[in-house]
């Protein structure tokens, strides 16, 4: 049983906005496809095989970077991938 | 917020997930209010954003998590400047809580106002017992957990952690130092207290019952801090140095400040790149083959941040280790305790 009936809220007390996932798409065939490079070592090696792949099924292929793996990717960066391409891929890690 | 009558004030902190893994004292109005009058700002100015989910927080937010973490009132105004600290975008708590590497924030306390509140410079300083040390790093780190959803297991990817991510804030002794304090050197005056915020691993002790003199002393610490982190990262990561008051007593018998020091540490801290080169000494992790041949500082200029603490007894000093700093990293961040 409770000695203190009422306590304050030490959250921020948000609820996460909630959005629809876009459709998978069944074929990449025409689609544009960025490929994000966090900046972490040998992110590139990863991508680069990631183009040869999906560059063959059809995909036109966009290629990003972030300025620095420590960070969120700036607005602006990722309203452009949002606003051009149909999806993306992101390389986490070395 | 309402608890049902038969909830268990504590059981129920935890089922709300607004603890750290310890018990939390219930944040009843009473509590919050008498906290707030900790300091003289409003309870509805906002502070800042919590990383990561960048919720503005109000100073009445931080209230609650410092109730919670076991405050005292009088303690508040170091926290709210902690959190100023530490959710800077120098500092860039997003990346220090997403990284892998096992790092968090460890809070310096400089100037009249630790002493004031009762906080430790002294025995068992980067260690637990002292109220005012515990609960402001604590009082931090439930901040972030709860109003910027830094969870472990959620943005929190840290390998292994260390206990300090429980909270690591303590005070430089500086009425036993002969040098300037952390603060004084990042450009606080001594009339001002100030908390700086450096992101760090735990610490590792420096032992050398032997040095008499300040030149052996400082070739040990240098060989010490040559291996922070790993032997095979320089320039990349920032280090602190604490000094214990026997250690200290070296520099102090000799006559040596913080500038000689600082000039004679730096002249040993130079690598040869040839080293640690990748598959040197046949170990592959390094740097690439393209640097050998030359010798670099192991940290950047200003990389390495000396405070004085410690028991009186012991000749032992700590080092503690960064993780990425610069732009593209964690900044030490340094910034007035208002009251």
């Amino acid at each position: 049983m409770n000695t203190h009936a009422t306590v304050l809220d030490p959250t921020a007390e948000d609820r996460p906005a909630e959005r629809e996932r876009c459709l998978r798409p069944e074929s990449l065939a025409g689609l544009t496809v960025g490929l994000l490079d966090i900046s972490k070592p040998r992110g590139d090696v990863f991508l680069d095989r990631v183009e040869e792949r999906i560059g063959g099924l059809g995909a036109r292929v966009k290629r990003y970077t972030k300025p620095t793996f420590t960070k969120p990717a700036p607005v602006d960066l990722r309203h452009e991938i949002a606003t051009t391409c149909d999806a993306v891929i992101e390389a986490l890690a070395d | 917020m309402n608890l049902a009558t038969l909830e268990d004030d504590h059981e129920a902190m935890f089922d709300r997930g607004w603890t750290d893994g310890l018990p939390v004292v219930p944040p009843t109005e009473a509590r919050v209010a008498r906290m707030l009058e900790g300091t003289s700002r409003d309870a509805h100015d906002v502070v800042c954003l919590i990383p990561p989910n960048l919720a503005e927080c109000t100073v009445e937010k931080v209230a609650v998590n410092a109730v919670l973490a076991g405050c005292r009132p009088e303690y508040l105004p170091v926290v709210l400047a902690s959190v100023e600290a530490v959710c800077s975008d120098e500092f860039n708590m997003h990346g220090v809580l997403a990284t892998t590497m096992s790092v968090g924030p460890i809070l310096i306390v400089n100037g009249p106002l630790a002493s004031q509140i009762g906080m430790n410079s002294g025995i068992n300083v980067l260690g637990h017992g002292n109220r005012a040390n515990s609960s402001i790093g604590r009082a931090v780190q439930l901040v972030v957990r709860n109003m910027g959803g830094g969870a472990p297991g959620g943005v929190d990817r840290a390998t292994l952690g260390h206990m300090g991510k429980q909270g690591f804030c303590f005070a430089e002794d500086e009425a036993g130092s002969p040098w300037t304090s952390l603060a004084e050197e990042r450009g606080f005056g001594p009339d001002l207290s100030a908390v700086t915020a450096f992101c760090g691993e735990g610490p590792r002790l420096v032992v050398d019952q032997r040095s008499r003199s300040p030149e052996s002393l400082t070739r040990m610490l240098a060989d010490a801090l040559l291996g922070a982190v790993s032997p095979r990262m320089v320039m990349g990561l920032d280090a602190m140095l604490v000094i214990s008051p026997e250690h200290m007593s070296r520099y102090r018998d000799a006559g040596w400040n913080r500038t000689r020091f600082t000039e004679e540490i730096s002249a040993l801290l130079m690598v040869e790149t040839d080293g640690i080169v990748f598959g040197a000494g046949g170990i592959e992790e390094g740097i690439p083959e393209g640097l050998a041949g030359i010798t670099v500082p192991k940290f950047r200029p200003g990389g390495l941040l000396v405070v004085h603490a410690g028991g009186p007894a012991g000749l032992f000093s700590a080092v503690i280790g960064g993780w990425l700093n610069g732009p593209a990293g964690s900044e030490p961040v340094t910034r007035e305790v208002i009251p």
